[in-house]
This record gives C-alpha cells, structure tokens and sequence, in this order.
C-alpha cells in the first residue's frame, strides 16, 4: 500500500518537476484563478444567501415560502 | 383584487444578465474540450496501432492545445453554482433536491475521473504503457462528457419538470423518481445535442488551426491528418446534431410551445404550419395588432406540422394561440391560468397559515385547491398574458443564424475531408481563400453553439422553471447594485481570461508541435 501510494506521488511529482513552460504558466494560471474565485468571490461577494442569513433548514424555507405567497393576493371574485 | 410581484425589475433584469454573461463565458471553453478530447483519443489511437511517432507528435500538439483551453475554463462553471446560492436564493431552494443530487455526481466524476486521467494524459508519456496512457485519454474524454452530462440534465428538468413532487411544507421539490429525471426525454434530447455540437466545434478548431498551417506551408502532413480525423469526427458530428436538433424541437413543440413559436416567429398557428427557412421579423408586430409577422420570408407550407407531428396537415399553437387561448384545441387562455396560479399561491399561503393554527381541516382543504392548481404556479407571478412572450426576434434570428451556420459547417466537413482525403489539400490553386474560410469558420462554430443556448434559454423566459416559476419569483431580494457590481467583476475575469486563453493559444499555434517525437515505450 504505502509502495503504491510513494509510486503515484513520484509520478506527480515528477510530473510537476519536469513540466515545460507552458505548463507552469497554466498552472501559475490556475492556482490564481482559484485563489481569486474560491476566496475573493466566493466569500466576499458571493455568500450563499439562505445558509448565511437562516440557521436551520425550517427557517428558510419559512423565508422562501414567505418569498414566493408574499405579493400575490388571489382576487376570490373570478371563477374557476 | 390582485397585486403583482413587485421585485425591482433592475435587480431581475442584472441577475439575468450577470447569469447569462457567465454561462456564456463558460460555454465559450467547454465545447472544444468536450470534443476535442475525443479527437485526441482518436489520434493517440492511431499511434498506437501503427507505432508512427507522427502521430504521437500530432496527438500530443493538439493535447497542449487543450491543456491551454482546459485550464483557462476550468473553474469557470463553479460561479453559475456560487450565482444559484447568492441571487438565486428562492429559485435553489424550490429546485434543490433535484439539483442537489445531478450536482453531487458532477462535482465527484469531473474529480475523480478528470484529474486523475488528466494527470496520466500530460505526465504519463513514458512512464506507463502505450495502452495505459491510451485508455486515459478516453476515460478523460468519456469523462469530461459525463460531467456534463449531470448539470445538463438539471438544465432538462428545469425546461421538463418531471419526476418529483413539490413539498408545501418545505417550499422545496423533491425527486420521487430519479430514472424519471435521468431520462427525461427533455434532458436525453438536451444532453445528447449539447455534446454533440460540441464536437462539431472542436472539429472546427482542429480544422481551422490545420487551414492556418496550410495556409503557411507548414506542419502540411500534421494538418492533412488532423483535418481527416477532424472533418470525420466533426461530419458523423454534425449529422448528430440535426437529429438530436429535430428531436430538441419535437420536445419544445410539446413541452414548451411557445419557445417553438418563438422560434420560428409563428403568430397565428394553424394547421400545415410553415417552416421559415429564411425571414424578416416585421418589427411592428405584436401578439395583440394585425400586423403581418414578416416582412420577407421564404417558408415551406407544412413542413414544421410535418417535422413536429410527422403529419404535414397536424396543428401547430402559435404565440397568439398560447396569448389567448383556442379552445379549439384545448389550449387555456394565459390569463386562465395566470388566475389559477395566483389561486395556487393563495392556497399554499393560507395552508402554511392554517398549519400554523392547527387547523387541519382548513388546512387539508387549501392543500387540495394548491395541488389542484400546482401545474399553474409560476403563472401567478405574472401581470398580464402577454408576460409569457419571450423576446420573439432575438430567439427567431438566434434559431435561424445557427441554423443556417451548421448547414454551412456540413459543407465545410465534407470539402475539407474530401479534398484532404484526395490529397489534394496542399496542392489547390484556391487554397488560400479556403484556408483563410477554414480559420473564419472557427469564431462561427463558437457563435452558433452560444446562438444554441440563446434559443434554449431565452426561448423559455419568463420561466426558471418551467410553468412553476419565474425568473423574477425566483430571484433574491438583494440589492441591484451589489448584482451590478458582480457583473462588470466577472466581465473583467472572463475578458481576461478569454484574451489569456486566445494569446497563449495564437502562440502556441504559431510555434507548432515539436519538431521531432520519439516513440513511447
């Protein structure tokens, strides 16, 4: 097990060692990439909206319930 | 009397954009890996079987090329699903266990079988057997399509709501059967013309980069071969496409109806309905004056009852059919059932109201009026029948332009595979202006796949779900600004990343393949 597991991490890490330019480049690209959409996005300006503001899963669908009966007032006078 | 949802129309009008600048962006980089990873495997297949370290050399040229896409893209996605969560608020809770579960699988595989095989596609040359290496290029490209395949699915269901049941008391749906949701005929339709153009773009790519190396003198044997390998891949592709499209359409037509009539600016429906093959949408027009719908047109009587119903003289609904009804046909006027969902959504509010006092009786009762009238949910968040009109021009000219374009890639395919085939390719008279047609078609290929997703996504508005709910019910009340700002932060990301990706591939191009390959192990 352990052999098989230092047999894929030289393989990564030679990998990584010997890649060409182009490679770093794209990987200097990914890694910025990551940084900037899991950390700056993600956090600062997108917070998932109803884990943020609600506790518990009753409360928001108490708020998404609320979301969606608020503004319609059914007029009883039309026939169905 | 009734009151309507009154949402600021900014903040719905931004969240739509801000939703559609990314999805766009991101499809811009998923077509060519979806099908260029085949293509690679293909190739990497021939060196195999013939031992040619030019194709190795061929193979590993285009797998840098999709290094360079794959990395600009990846990632790119994920905001869509961090949009979901902060302006999508209501729409990612009535939608969640069926997104939840399609997602989950998405995010695993493209984990597990993507960065796995990528590794062994880019640091395995050498270090594992030819047929080792070959089955990872496959499993990459069998597995890029997979992941699509799951968020395409979630993309069916929201066009086909099948397979789940809506919980009053949760406000969420829950899937009851997810073989229903799985093979939606919506979603198998979806998913299958999605992939399949694009192959039709990558083999575009691969043949308007091998055009730009014709076009030079150079890598003549590299793009001779990549152009055959393509032009097949890209024709079986193509043919793919307009049946899968036909299929799409035979869905829309009963699913969706007016998106059908959108798409071919059919007002007035009937019986032997016209195909417009060519026109122009009179821009006086509108589902409530006479004005005639065109203003040129070439159409084809009974050709779209024909492809819709197999059947030249069957009926097809028109937008003023669905606008207004026509009991003729069994189609409810939209004001009906905008009445019907505004009863749907005063009974769910009373039921949560009557579960809140204990009171079962009015509870059960409000329950059995909500379930009656569930299928007209979304239409009361409308203000007026005419709210169920998508925009009729940007969806017609959007359908005709892709449509006339992936006629035009047809012939493309087969002269670039013949004349390469013939080995004629390199020895033409009038080759530079086919070459130089060659390259040009690659930003067409791009421009008809996003043509696609405009059909496919504003032909179903107002609904985020369809017949459910509306985009502007399923929006958070969050302020427009805050959306604003997150907009021009991702058009600059994106631009970035676009102008990034085209210049290390233009530079990647120009430097070519290496000049010699030695043969694996």
């Amino acid at each position: 097990m352990i052999k098989a597991l230092k047999k894929v991490f030289k393989f990564y890490y030679e990998g990584f060692r010997d890649m060409p330019r182009w490679g770093k480049t794209l990987w200097t690209i990914i890694i910025l990439k990551g940084l900037l959409v899991f950390v700056l996005v993600k956090f600062i300006f997108f917070p998932n909206y109803l884990k943020t503001n609600f506790d518990s899963d009753s409360e928001r669908s108490e708020y998404v319930l609320d979301q969606l009966t608020k503004f319609s007032e059914y007029d009883d006078t039309i026939k169905h | 009397m009734m009151t309507l949802l009154n949402i600021d129309p900014s903040l719905v009008d931004w969240s739509r954009a801000q939703f559609a600048l990314t999805a766009m962006y991101h499809w811009i980089f998923v077509p060519i890996t979806l099908g260029i990873l085949f293509i690679i495997a293909i190739m990497e297949t021939r060196y195999v079987k013939t031992g040619d370290p030019e194709w190795k050399r061929i193979t590993k040229f285009w797998m840098k090329l999709f290094g360079v896409n794959f990395a600009i893209g990846v990632a790119t996605g994920i905001i869509l699903e961090f949009e979901f969560g902060t302006n999508w608020s209501n729409y990612s809770w009535f939608v969640g266990d069926i997104f939840g579960a399609p997602l989950a699988i998405e995010g695993i595989m493209a984990f597990f079988l993507e960065s796995t095989f990528i590794a062994i596609m880019f640091f395995g040359w050498n270090k594992v057997s030819k047929k080792m290496h070959l089955t990872a290029t496959w499993l990459t490209a069998l597995g890029a399509n997979l992941s699509a395949l799951w968020i395409l699915v979630a993309n069916g269901w929201m066009q086909y709501p099948v397979g789940m049941a809506f919980n009053p008391e949760t406000a969420r749906n829950e899937m009851l059967n997810f073989w229903d949701v799985f093979l939606s005929p919506v979603a198998v339709n979806k998913f299958l013309h999605t992939i399949t153009s694009g192959y039709v773009v990558a083999a575009i790519f691969v043949i308007g980069v091998s055009s730009y190396f014709l076009l030079r003198k150079r890598e003549v044997l590299l793009a001779k071969r990549s152009i055959i390998i393509s032009g097949v891949f890209g024709l079986m592709a193509i043919f793919a496409v307009i049946f899968t499209g036909h299929g799409s359409a035979v869905q829309v037509a009963q699913k969706q109806p007016m998106k059908l009539a959108a798409m071919e600016g059919l007002y007035k429906g009937g019986e032997s309905a016209e195909l417009i093959g060519i026109g122009i949408l009179n821009p006086k027009k509108d589902v409530n004056n006479q004005e005639k719908p065109f203003l040129f047109k070439i159409g084809f009587k009974g050709v779209l009852s024909y492809l819709i119903n197999f059947d030249k003289n069957s009926f097809v609904a028109g937008v003023e059919d669905l606008v207004h009804g026509n009991p003729e046909f069994g189609i409810l006027p939209a004001q009906e059932r905008i009445n019907r969902g505004k009863l749907a959504i005063h009974s769910l509010k009373e039921y949560k109201k009557a579960l809140k006092h204990e009171d079962k009786t009015s509870a059960n009762m409000h329950l059995k009026t909500f379930e009656k009238n569930f299928e007209h949910l979304g239409y009361g968040y409308l203000e007026k029948p005419e709210d169920i009109v998508p925009n009729v021009s940007l969806v017609f000219y959007s359908f005709h332009i892709m449509v006339i374009f992936g006629t035009f890639f047809v012939l493309v395919f087969a002269v670039f595979l013949w004349l390469s085939m013939t080995n004629k390719i390199d020895k033409l008279k009038w080759g530079k202006p086919l070459f130089i047609l060659g390259i040009i078609t690659i930003p067409m290929s791009f421009i008809s796949s996003e043509l696609g997703w405009v059909v496919a996504e504003v032909g179903r508005q107002p609904w985020v779900v369809q017949d459910l709910l509306t985009v502007s019910a399923g929006v958070t009340d969050i302020s427009s600004a805050s959306v604003q700002t997150t907009f021009w932060i991702f058009a600059f990301i994106f631009t970035a990343l676009l102008i990034a990706e085209v210049s290390i591939m233009t530079r990647m191009i120009k430097t070519g393949p290496k000049t010699k390959e030695g043969g694996n192990k």
